[in-house]
């Protein structure tokens, strides 16, 4: 491990290199199942009965097409940007290795390296409880630290979940986004495959953070992971999702459906730091339930996709219920990235804060498209909302898209919404210290991300400042 | 001063700010060890200057030279200036929320270094310069300027010049926005980096600074001209009479 460390402090110190080198290699890989590009109900079959799955999830799949292939794209984000994705011209499903290794021994070397030079079983040594890698369609690591086992806390790659323990699957899968609610579930319902699946025993604190860690290898490929975390009665978790995929010229599609489930005085903090090649469509939904006295937390890191829209939502469905969502992107050359979050307020006393920060640098665009909702019945509400946004060069784009539906008026809320630009004198004040203008640039924007990076696990802070330098280099074109 | 060597000089200095000119024509030569400071009523010109000396992309040298232990400064950005020795401690200090004091003083050390030079004595330097300008030490971890009192701001001035020692500096309305204990306690800042190597040029409308930093030399200041010069006294003159006798004289010289 001494060696791993070592890298590390040079990965630190050598700031320079850029996403291609760093973690846009691609591995040559014999897949040990690639299907033909495209999707029909054909490859839908083929995806449920590779993976042996009982009938009910396979009817689950064929319906959730029919429900894709009938809803129109949206219409907000970028029109133009989603009008780029061919869905013929995609990878719906690749399977890498015969099966999941619980030993980084028995995972194939190129695998493996790609991981190592993530630093996944590095980060897993030192403080995680558990980790869960992906590449491309299905997990090919998945460990849990012993401990964690005998407390009776399930942690599995959702395929596993479904075979392990169906009956909680069964209960759950769809119940907080259901394949209805939007185009990209209806897909990520119909294709899906890997995925974390956490159960936590009533009253257990998961003191360590547990990881998955997502690659895509593949160029035209289709990443449909499927995740559902719950938290029985009075337990705690941490989960941190890290993304990544290589450079291609053409592009490949992320559709991810993360449900969250918090039961009563049950606490969920859901980290992701996604890191994208500027290739990747990231459309993602994500949704929390919450309630009695419960907490759910999302702190959501976008940085890199060619577009991401993606908007983590909390239903706040017990009295006391508590939300909160911190999110952050950054939108380089060519990149769109439309976040945002969408609070319900739906039993009384439940209260949510929403802290968006974005940068724009170049022609980058970032937008913050928001919803609070408050029902009749939810007397009491505390909500507040921020949004902050940072533009570097003067043809960087930010909107703001915050909608209030408030239908009680028991209810304090705030908003505020600021958008800023590298001021001239704020470089100054820098630079007349010694500092070039380029790192001067940077550790303002550093200073911008702070409140979202004082939230990270240390080691993923340190990366966080990392990608930062990456994206800032070349100063402002 | 009978010392013929120089160490920070100008000449001919003109200004502009958005196309108008707000200086015009100034020169001043300061030997190692002196102490200059330009006087003159608000609107005169000096922010100005010593922005446009340091290197402020928004102030415009339209002509004139300058230089710092006789290398040409003019051609150099503002990062090079000061790495090159010259500091400006500004007026109104600019906020950079999220960045901790400790964070940029260390960050700011680090380039007048080089980037691989060490620094394993920074926070003992660090902890000793902010104990001599009684400057709490909870402000390390604070974000720069962020929501400091304006005493505050100009204490962290005078503590990271103190931290960069540079050459020369030049230190713009210092002095305001300081009670009367602050304004002792700077000034003991100021006096301690001032020695026979550097040069200080103090820019202010007051002269309450120069009762506790004495300088050699007072430059009066107007309508962008440095139009009397004269010793200690003249700050004096100027604290008891104003300004207006010094445009009266102007006036009377213009019309003979």
């Amino acid at each position: 491990m001494s060696g791993k460390a070592k890298n590390k402090n040079n990965d630190i110190a050598s700031l320079g290199e850029d996403y291609a080198t760093k973690y846009g290699f691609h591995d040559p890989v014999d897949y040990f199942h690639k299907g033909a590009k495209g999707l029909n109900h054909e490859v839908v079959e083929m995806i449920s009965r590779m993976k042996n799955e009982p009938r009910w999830m396979s009817d689950i799949r064929h319906e959730a097409l029919d429900i894709f292939v009938s809803k129109p794209m949206p219409k907000w984000g970028s029109t133009d940007m989603l009008a780029e994705i061919d869905f013929d011209n995609i990878y719906y499903f690749m399977k890498p290795i015969d099966s999941k290794k619980d030993s980084w021994d028995d995972v194939p070397d190129y695998i493996k390296n790609t991981f190592d030079k993530l630093g996944i079983p590095e980060a897993e040594q030192k403080f995680l409880g558990g980790v869960s890698a992906q590449y491309e369609s299905e997990v090919v690591y998945h460990s849990m630290k012993e401990n964690l086992k005998k407390q009776g806390i399930i942690f599995l790659d959702m395929d596993s979940a479904l075979r392990e323990h169906p009956e909680i699957v069964r209960e759950y899968f769809g119940s907080v986004i259901p394949a209805m609610d939007n185009k990209f579930s209806a897909l990520n319902t119909a294709v899906w495959s890997g995925g974390s699946f956490i159960y936590v025993p009533p009253g257990i604190d998961v003191s360590a953070p547990l990881q998955a860690y997502f690659r895509i290898n593949a160029e035209n490929m289709g990443q449909f992971e499927r995740t559902l975390i719950i938290a029985d009665k009075g337990s705690r978790i941490h989960y941190i999702e890290g993304c990544t995929a290589p450079v291609y010229s053409s592009n490949s599609l992320h559709t991810a459906v993360v449900e969250v489930i918090a039961k009563e005085d049950a606490s969920i903090r859901y980290t992701t730091i996604q890191n994208w090649a500027r290739n990747i469509f990231n459309l993602v939904t994500k949704r929390a339930s919450v309630y009695k006295n419960g907490t759910v937390e999302w702190v959501d890191g976008n940085m890199g996709s060619r577009l991401t829209m993606k908007y983590p939502c909390i239903q706040l469905l017990g009295e006391g219920a508590r939300g909160e969502i911190l999110s952050v992107a950054f939108a380089g050359t060519g990149q769109h990235q439309d976040a945002g979050a969408k609070v319900i307020h739906a039993a009384p006393n439940t209260s949510s804060r929403i802290t968006s920060k974005s940068i724009s640098k170049d022609n980058g665009r970032a937008s913050y498209r928001g919803l609070v909702k408050v029902y009749k019945n939810a007397h009491g509400t505390k909500t507040s909302v921020e949004c902050d946004a940072l533009l570097i060069g003067d043809n960087a784009r930010s909107d703001t898209y915050p909608t209030m539906e408030i239908d009680n008026d028991q209810v304090k809320v705030e908003h505020e919404a600021r958008v800023s630009k590298v001021a001239e004198d704020q470089l100054f004040y820098l630079t007349s210290r010694g500092l070039s203008e380029d790192d001067a640039r940077l550790l303002i924007v550093n200073g911008f991300m702070e409140p979202f990076t004082k939230e990270l696990p240390l080691e993923y802070a340190v990366e966080l400042n990392r990608l930062l330098e990456l994206e800032m280099e070349g100063g402002v074109g | 001063m009978t010392d013929n060597k120089t160490l920070f000089e100008f000449k001919d200095i003109h200004v502009e700010v958005e196309g108008k000119e707000i200086v015009s024509g100034v020169s001043l030569s300061i030997a190692p060890g002196e102490v200059h400071a330009i006087m003159g009523p608000n609107g005169s010109g000096k922010s100005s200057l010593s922005n446009a000396l340091m290197g402020h992309p928004s102030y415009t040298i339209t002509k004139g030279r300058a230089s710092l232990d006789g290398k040409d400064i003019l051609p150099m950005a503002a990062d090079e200036r000061s790495r090159a020795g010259l500091y400006l401690a500004f007026q109104y200090p600019l906020a950079i929320p999220g960045v901790t004091v400790a964070n940029f003083m260390r960050a700011a050390l680090q380039s007048h270094r080089g980037k691989d030079a060490d620094m394993s004595d920074f926070r003992k330097l660090f902890k000793a310069e902010m104990k001599a300008l009684n400057i709490d030490l909870s402000f390390a971890t604070r974000y720069l300027n962020d929501g400091f009192s304006g005493g505050e701001k100009k204490r962290i001035e005078i503590l990271q010049m103190s931290m960069l020692n540079p050459k020369m500096a030049l230190l713009d309305e210092t002095d305001s926005g300081l009670d009367i204990d602050a304004l002792k306690v700077v000034s003991e800042g100021i006096n301690r980096f001032q020695n026979n190597e550097k040069g200080l040029l103090l820019v202010t409308h007051y002269q309450r600074l120069l009762n506790y930093v004495k300088p050699d030399q007072v430059h009066i200041m107007m309508h962008g001209k440095l139009v009397k010069t004269g010793g200690p006294e003249l700050a004096l003159k100027l604290e008891e009479l104003g300004y207006d006798w010094v445009e009266e004289e102007l006036k009377a010289g213009a019309g003979a």
